[in-house]
Formats: C-alpha cells, sequence, structure tokens
C-alpha cells in the first residue's frame, strides 16, 4: 500500500514540474512581447534621432524652411533646435499646473473627508467621466472659453487651461487614495492634541502623504505634457521663444506635428520624438522612485 | 442611585447621565454616572462592543469625530462642563493615547513630543521646547535611550518605545487627565511590563483612565475599575473589591471568563 501510494507522488510531481516549466516560459514570451513595442519604438527614435541631439538643439529655435532646404541638400545636420517648443511647453505645463494642483489636491481632500457620502459619490463620478473626455474636445472647450473670451486670440493661457482640466482628475484621484492609505490612526493622534481640522489636514496629512501626492503630480505632468490635439485649437504654435501667456507659443508635440508636415525637416521629427519620450519616461521613473520611498 | 456605583469626593471627572448613540436608535453609552478620582489609575473593563471605547473618548471629545454622533448628559472636568470648553483647550488637559502607537511618521522623536505646541502654533522659545521635550521624556523613561537620535524619526524605535514617545507627546501638555485605549495590546510582554511600571510613576502626576481588555493588567495597576456591558455601567468599585467580591452577577460572569 505504501510504496503504491509513493510512486503516485512521484508521478504527479514530474508533471507538475512540466507544467511550472510550461507555465514559466509562457509567462517569459508574454512577457517579452509586452515590452517588445516600448524595446523598438526606443531603439528607432534612438537610431534615427540621436544625429541631431547637440547643444543647439536644446538652445536654438526651429530652422525655417529655406535653411532646412539648404542643410538637406548639401547633405548636412539641419541647422537649429526646437528651444521655442521646449519652453513654450515649460512654460505651459507651469501654468497648468499651477492651476491644477492646488484645485485638485482641495477636491481630494474633499473626497477623501466625505467617504461614501452621495455628493461626494458624485463628484467622484463625475471625476471620472472628466478623465474619459477626449483631450481635443477639451481643447475646442479651452478655444471657447480663452481663446474667444478672455486672450481674443491663440494663447498660451487657452493651452495651459486645457492641460490642467486634464491633470484634474489624475490629481484627484491620486490624493484621495494617497490620503486613503494613511492610517486613520495618525489623524487620531493630531485631533487628540487639540489641533484644529485645518491643521490636521495642511500639517499633518499633507507632509505623510506629501510622497505619493507628488508622484500623482508627476504622473499627471507626463501624461499631459505629450498632448497635441489640445494645443493645436488653442496655441497654434510660434517659430520664436515666448514666454507671453497671452500669445500663441509652440511646444514640443506640436513642433512634431510642424517637423512631420514638412519633407525637409523629418530628421527633427525623429530628435523631438526622442527628447519629449525621454522627458516622460524620466519623469515616470522619479515617479516611481519617490512613490517606493513612500511605501 | 446605583448602589453598585462608587462615590469619590473631590473628583477630577464628573460624568453625570451620560448617553451616546450613532445614529438614531445604537446607543453605544446609557445613562453612564460616576466620578473619576485624582491621581489614580481608573480601569475601565467590558466585553467588545460594550462602549468601553466610546466612553474613553467622550471625555476628551475625540468621540464627535465619528459621523452621526449624539450626546446627552455631561461631564465635569475639575467642576467645569468639557461641552463648554473649545475642544483645543480640552484636549490640551486631557491627553489621548491610542491602542497603537501612533508618532507622527514625517516628524523626528524630538518635533513628536513638542508637536501638540508646534501645531497648535504656540510661539515657544528653543530653550523652553528643549526643556519640555527633555522632561516629558525623562517621565515616560526614553530620555537616555533617544537622547543621541531626538533629531531622527521615530520609526527605528521598537513598538514600546514609540508607545512611550506618544505618552511622552500627551505629557508635554502637562495635562490634567491621560485618556488610554488600550495602550498595550499592541506591544509584547516586556514592552507591556515597562508601559504598566510606567503608569503606576505617572499617577503621582496625573490622573489615568485607562480601557483594557486585559483583566490582569486592571487587576495588576488599577485603583478603581468600572465593569461596562451593553453600554451600561454594571459596577465601579474598587478593583480589590470588584475582583475579590464582585457585587453583580454579570461582574462575576465575566471576570470568571464565563463570556466576554
Amino acid at each position: 500500500m505504501e510504496s503504491k501510494e509513493i510512486i503516485i507522488e512521484t508521478e504527479n510531481s514530474g508533471w507538475r514540474e512540466k507544467k511550472d516549466k510550461l507555465f514559466f516560459g509562457i509567462v517569459v514570451i508574454l512577457s517579452f512581447i509586452t515590452i517588445s513595442p516600448i524595446a523598438l519604438i526606443l531603439y528607432k527614435l534612438i537610431a534615427k534621432g540621436y544625429k541631431q541631439i547637440n547643444p543647439d538643439f536644446f538652445f536654438k529655435v526651429a530652422p525655417d524652411t529655406l535653411q532646412a532646404m539648404t542643410a538637406v541638400r548639401n547633405g548636412e545636420l539641419l541647422p537649429g533646435g526646437i528651444a521655442n517648443g521646449i519652453s513654450g511647453t515649460l512654460l505651459m505645463v507651469a501654468v497648468a499646473s499651477v492651476i491644477a494642483i492646488p484645485l485638485s489636491i482641495l477636491i481630494g481632500i474633499f473626497l477623501y473627508e466625505n467617504q461614501g457620502k452621495q455628493y461626494a459619490n458624485l463628484i467622484r463620478s463625475l471625476t471620472d467621466i472628466l478623465q474619459g473626455v477626449p483631450s481635443v474636445v477639451l481643447g475646442i472647450i479651452a478655444y471657447i472659453w480663452i481663446v474667444q473670451g478672455i486672450t481674443k486670440g491663440f494663447s498660451a493661457l487657452a493651452g495651459s487651461v486645457a492641460l490642467a482640466i486634464m491633470m484634474l482628475p489624475l490629481i484627484i484621484r491620486s490624493t484621495e487614495e494617497t490620503l486613503k492609505m494613511l492610517p486613520i490612526s495618525i489623524k487620531e493622534a493630531a485631533a487628540a492634541l487639540g489641533v484644529p481640522y485645518h491643521k490636521i489636514i495642511l500639517k499633518v496629512m499633507i507632509p505623510s502623504g506629501f510622497s505619493g501626492l507628488m508622484t500623482g503630480i508627476l504622473l499627471s505632468i507626463s501624461r499631459v505634457i505629450g498632448e497635441t490635439a489640445p494645443l493645436m485649437l488653442t496655441t497654434l504654435g510660434s517659430t520664436a521663444i515666448n514666454l507671453n501667456i497671452t500669445k500663441p507659443t509652440s511646444a514640443v508635440p506640436l513642433q512634431i506635428w510642424e517637423f512631420y508636415n514638412n519633407p525637409n525637416m523629418i530628421d527633427l521629427v525623429w530628435s523631438s520624438s526622442l527628447f519629449l519620450l525621454g522627458f516622460v519616461l524620466t519623469l515616470n521613473i522619479i515617479a516611481k522612485r519617490i512613490s517606493t520611498q513612500f511605501n | 442611585m446605583n448602589e453598585n456605583i462608587l462615590q469619590i469626593q473631590h473628583p477630577v471627572l464628573s460624568i453625570s447621565n451620560l448617553m451616546i448613540a450613532y445614529g438614531k436608535d445604537k446607543s453605544a453609552v446609557r445613562e453612564v454616572t460616576a466620578d473619576v478620582k485624582r491621581n489614580a489609575i481608573t480601569a475601565i473593563m467590558g466585553p467588545s462592543g460594550c462602549g468601553k471605547s466610546t466612553l474613553l473618548r467622550a471625555i476628551n471629545r475625540m468621540h464627535e469625530l465619528y459621523p452621526n454622533i449624539q450626546t446627552t448628559g455631561d461631564i465635569l472636568l475639575n467642576g467645569e462642563s468639557i461641552y463648554k470648553m473649545s475642544t483645543t483647550r480640552l484636549r490640551r488637559k486631557i491627553g489621548m493615547v491610542f491602542q497603537r502607537p501612533n508618532p507622527f511618521p514625517t516628524m523626528s522623536i524630538y518635533e513628536n513630543v513638542i508637536a501638540g505646541y508646534d501645531l497648535n502654533g504656540s510661539k515657544l522659545k528653543k530653550t523652553e521646547k528643549d526643556s519640555i521635550v527633555e522632561s516629558s521624556l525623562h517621565d515616560v523613561g526614553l530620555f537616555e535611550e533617544v537622547k543621541d537620535s531626538l533629531n531622527k524619526k521615530g520609526n527605528f524605535l521598537s513598538g514600546g518605545q514609540q508607545q512611550r514617545l506618544c505618552i511622552a507627546r500627551a505629557l508635554a501638555f502637562k495635562p490634567e487627565v491621560i485618556l488610554m485605549d488600550e495602550p498595550t495590546s499592541a506591544l509584547d510582554p516586556l514592552s507591556t511590563a515597562k508601559i504598566e511600571d510606567l503608569l503606576v510613576e505617572l499617577k503621582k502626576q496625573y490622573t489615568i483612565v485607562l480601557v483594557t481588555h486585559n483583566m490582569s493588567q486592571a487587576a495588576r495597576i488599577s485603583d478603581n475599575a468600572m465593569f461596562m456591558y451593553l453600554g451600561e455601567l454594571v459596577e465601579y468599585d474598587k478593583t480589590k473589591k470588584m475582583f475579590t467580591n464582585p457585587a453583580d452577577s454579570r461582574t462575576e460572569g465575566y471576570l470568571t471568563g464565563k463570556f466576554g
């Protein structure tokens, strides 16, 4: 009896080992398939774009058509860079952050403090809907509100507002989730010291969840920094560096679109895309680092 | 008047007809009337859900943080109604220590002890702060252990040390009363023994109200004991008397392990 049982055991474990190996193999293959697009994209961008990455790329504005055409005919590198796009992107993201971050952190705190209440649930669903609104629609809204209503012309402000609306739902949810992850005992500790409500939130909860909030903010920035459609409708683009928020401004994704439409500037498409992807990846890595520290 | 309720001369706290309900019909504390003796440890015992934590939290109005709470009756602190004081002033006089150690994770040990002043915007000189921090940490026997790392965050401390840090944070205000909600339930036996010794030491200067699940702890360190059951204060007496000769059959049943 006993020996029979042992034989059955070994047969089973042999099959189990095979299943285990098979499963491991499938997981490896699927992981490989999953990462291959990003690897291929990076490879293509680096292979085609690295030539144009030089100091001029960061500090000079885009070349005009004649300069580009001459350079292509002589087989030289394209002159100039994307300084107008980088400065415009940084300007608009900064203004969008100033609008979106305080507002969405406040809303996030409100949702956290009103768990389970009906109006909070309503706001939460509206936030989800806002997240699903196509960015081009937000561009149209910003066009009507800001371009037609306030700046009477294409402007960086209009672009910033469109980006800010896109950032809102991301930061709201990450704020709420971060605060929910903090132990309630911290809040109680502060309340038991007689600390008034607003100071509990500002001086205890927010600092305790700081890295979580920071992660949400960085991810929302990396989400909007490559947006093209809403900017086409709002800031239009500019060939010079512009830091006036009431004037049309360039942005890196807008420039990529412009380069794409000009057969002589194709090389700049690759290098600008490489730059944009590198920027977004860096933001994502920083966000990951911060959130690992937080946990 | 319930004959099972201890009479106390010049009480520091005097609870009268206190009723607390969550929502409309779920009453947590029913008609509790009791006085709390100064410079003594008063234990509140009872099975889970008997309202002992709610009663404790009502003493510094922490129970008001829960939604839909209804409170009637009154609690006097040295003759003054706590419901007429601001919670800031009340909680300076009645400190609280929780079940799990909860030092502020973003603050150093030093900042944790002084947090009550800093978070309330008190402007103290550095020397005043230093002396408050030092004496509070001395009082909980932690100063020697952490004096070289006052500016480090408290998360490297053991559970027992963190709990003593939290007691120090409550002591920094020199409160009249310290409320403790099962302060040793998350600690190992050695840390528990240290905290119990500390409480016996602290009662020389402070009044301590202690909720505990641990009957032997109540027997070891408390002077008076309350037994609560289903929101009702069943019996309140000297601890020795209650453990040797309980007046109510429900108290006896709980203490002998028939339920709980």
